[in-house]
């Protein structure tokens, strides 16, 4: 380190050769996989099926995509904290029963849309509190209790345990309706990514929630108060499934106890897929929505091609297996990175 | 005109693990501008010592001053708060993040100040020109400035973490083995950024098993074994023997 005392700093790249250059493309290239594969995913769909690339296709696809891109925002909060949230699915599921009582009771938009956001934030809260106060080793056990616990309120609260029709005019204007043949609910999911991008890279919170996701011990030494962090992360998880229940219940203007059902792995593998870290503290939001819409292409190609519905569970899990094994090399890369720098310096 | 108080002295500590008792009986002083080597084989009760003062553990018994007022250090946040700053062995430094934004990490430069902390806005450009100004000034030159340090050497993550430290340190500065990782070259680099914050007006208590780095830079050199203080006495080339073997409980 001495010797790079008299060395400027842009003589560095230079001196350390050819290895680092390699890697550091590497990881480039790693960084930009997935917006690479979703574009020249969607070229090759567009060239071999012809009714894919029409706006009423692609429009379908948005609005097709809109829940699990909202709630997979929610997820990747919890998955850069090392978490996961396995109860989205079913919280948004009970969300859309409680509007749907609401509704019975009120014709209220507002107090139907109130109650879906406070629903999905309190068991939100009842995650992050059980798990930070209880000291759970991990949010795997307790959002699975939740997920259990979610999927039986909202059958036993439903009226004959089934589907309930029926929902305000302005919450299927959400969740339905086209402005200028984009859908309602695509502006949504840029209203809820414009605000996450303030969260997270704007905001103390957000800084705070790399922090605990990358490093927890150093976030306790360095102060940081982690326990707050999490439980808000979760409730901004729950938030998200209560939002995705607006829409959901928009689109269909019917609320169900059986909605959701596998959104947990959906946004798992959205987020994945769109190229976060299993590991924590890396992703950004923008990994979330690419992860959705890679998801929802996939689906929309196979569904006009008619694949049928399991081999459409095969491709996105193949696609997952990738994207994990990107996270793996990408880490690799860094430590390969990190070496040749020492050597460097020597 | 009496003399001032230590910056940090701690008075008869006490700290048991289960059936271990890690810190028996522990009083230390160390004061503004000296540098007080903590020295003890392994498993002594240096680093638990330690953590009791950067507010990791509570201790069981006894007291920490502060200035010569006694102080309450419930949190490691509480603990930078009242000027206590450390480098833990482990570095405790953000691999995802850059070196401006580690150097932050918890005491965030962000407004408006009426917001609740969380909700406030990073500043993130005077969070990268100030540690620029850092890094510039204690000469420690950083392949790239807005890459995450995961990418950097053990030398340069090291020389972030006490640089870190140099930043914020107002009253005590701990560092916990600073130089166990590091060659000839870089250890050097970091002993040098050890005395600017000793000549800044710090209390730096330092953790080693060097004892060249201990009779080259410390005033003063406190003994631990098996949790209790067996010495402190002041480090030189003629007692260094003398020194060694109070650290592994041999008469010399």
């Amino acid at each position: 380190m001495g010797e790079q005392r008299e060395r400027p700093s842009s003589a560095f790249d230079a001196n350390a050769g050819v290895g680092v250059s390699a890697v550091s493309l590497g990881l480039r290239l790693l960084s930009l996989g997935p917006v690479l594969i979703l574009v020249l995913m969607t070229a090759v769909i567009g060239l071999v099926t012809p009714s894919f690339a029409t706006p009423g296709n692609i429009s379908n696809i948005l609005a097709q995509t809109a829940v699990i891109a909202i709630v997979a925002m929610g997820q990747q909060l919890a998955i850069l904290t090392r978490g996961i949230d396995l109860s989205v699915g079913s919280n948004l599921a009970l969300g859309t029963v409680v509007g749907g009582l609401v509704f019975r009771a009120v014709d209220s938009a507002p107090l139907v849309m109130m109650a879906m956001l406070v629903t999905g934030a309190t068991v939100g809260a009842v995650n992050g509190v059980a798990y930070v106060v209880g000291r759970l080793p991990h949010p795997f056990i307790i959002t699975l209790a939740t997920l259990s616990i979610c999927r039986g309120l909202a059958l036993e609260l439903s009226i004959n345990h089934t589907t309930m029709r029926g929902m305000p005019d302005a919450i299927v204007a959400i969740g339905g309706s086209s402005t200028f043949g984009v859908p309602n609910s695509f502006f949504v999911v840029f209203a809820v990514a414009a605000i996450f991008l303030v969260m997270t890279k704007a905001m103390v919170w957000g800084r705070w929630i790399y922090a605990v996701g990358g490093e927890p011990q150093a976030a306790l030494e360095m102060g940081i108060p982690i326990k707050g962090v999490l439980i808000s992360t979760y409730v901004v998880s729950g938030l998200c499934a209560g939002i995705g229940a607006i829409v959901l219940a928009g689109r269909t203007a019917a609320s169900s106890p059986l909605y959701g059902n596998l959104l947990e792995l959906d946004t798992i593998a959205a987020v994945i897929i769109g190229g976060a870290s299993f590991l924590g503290g890396r992703g950004h939001i923008g990994h979330a929505l690419i992860g959705a819409l890679m998801i929802g292409v996939i689906r929309n190609a196979l569904n006009l091609n008619n694949v049928d519905v399991f081999f459409q569970m095969i491709a996105i899990g193949l696609v997952i297996v990738v994207a994990v094994e990107a996270d793996v090399l990408r880490n690799h890369l860094e430590a390969r990175a990190r070496a040749i720098q020492a050597a460097a310096i020597q | 005109m009496s003399t001032p108080p230590p910056a940090l002295a701690v008075r008869r500590a006490e700290k048991r693990f289960g059936a271990v008792q890690a810190l028996k009986d522990v009083s230390l002083e160390a004061y503004r501008g000296e540098v007080l080597a903590l020295l003890g084989d392994n498993g002594a009760g240096k680093s638990t010592l330690v953590k009791c003062i950067s507010g990791v553990y509570a201790l069981d018994d006894g007291e920490i001053l502060l200035d010569g007022e006694i102080v309450a250090l419930h949190s490691p946040g509480a603990a930078r708060r009242a000027g206590i700053e450390t480098v833990y062995q482990d570095l405790a430094l953000f691999d995802n993040l850059t070196p401006a934004q580690n150097f932050y990490c918890g005491r965030e430069i962000a407004f408006p100040a009426w917001l609740p902390r969380g909700l406030q806005l990073l500043n993130g450009r005077a969070m990268d020109r100030e540690a620029a100004a850092v890094l510039e000034r204690l000469k420690v030159r950083l392949p790239k400035f807005d890459a995450p340090v995961a990418l950097m050497s053990g030398g340069q993550r090291q020389a972030i973490a006490v640089a870190r430290a140099t930043v914020f340190a107002r009253k005590v500065v701990l560092l916990d083995e600073p130089t166990a990782a590091l060659g000839l070259r870089e250890s050097r680099k970091v002993l040098d950024l050890i005395a600017k914050l000793r000549d800044e007006g710090n209390a730096v208590i330092l953790i080693t098993h060097n004892m060249e780095h201990v009779v080259e830079l410390a005033d003063r050199a406190v003994v631990l074994r098996q949790g209790r203080k067996v010495g402190d006495v002041k480090p030189s080339r003629a007692n260094q023997r003398e020194l060694v073997s109070m650290i592994v409980g041999a008469e010399a």
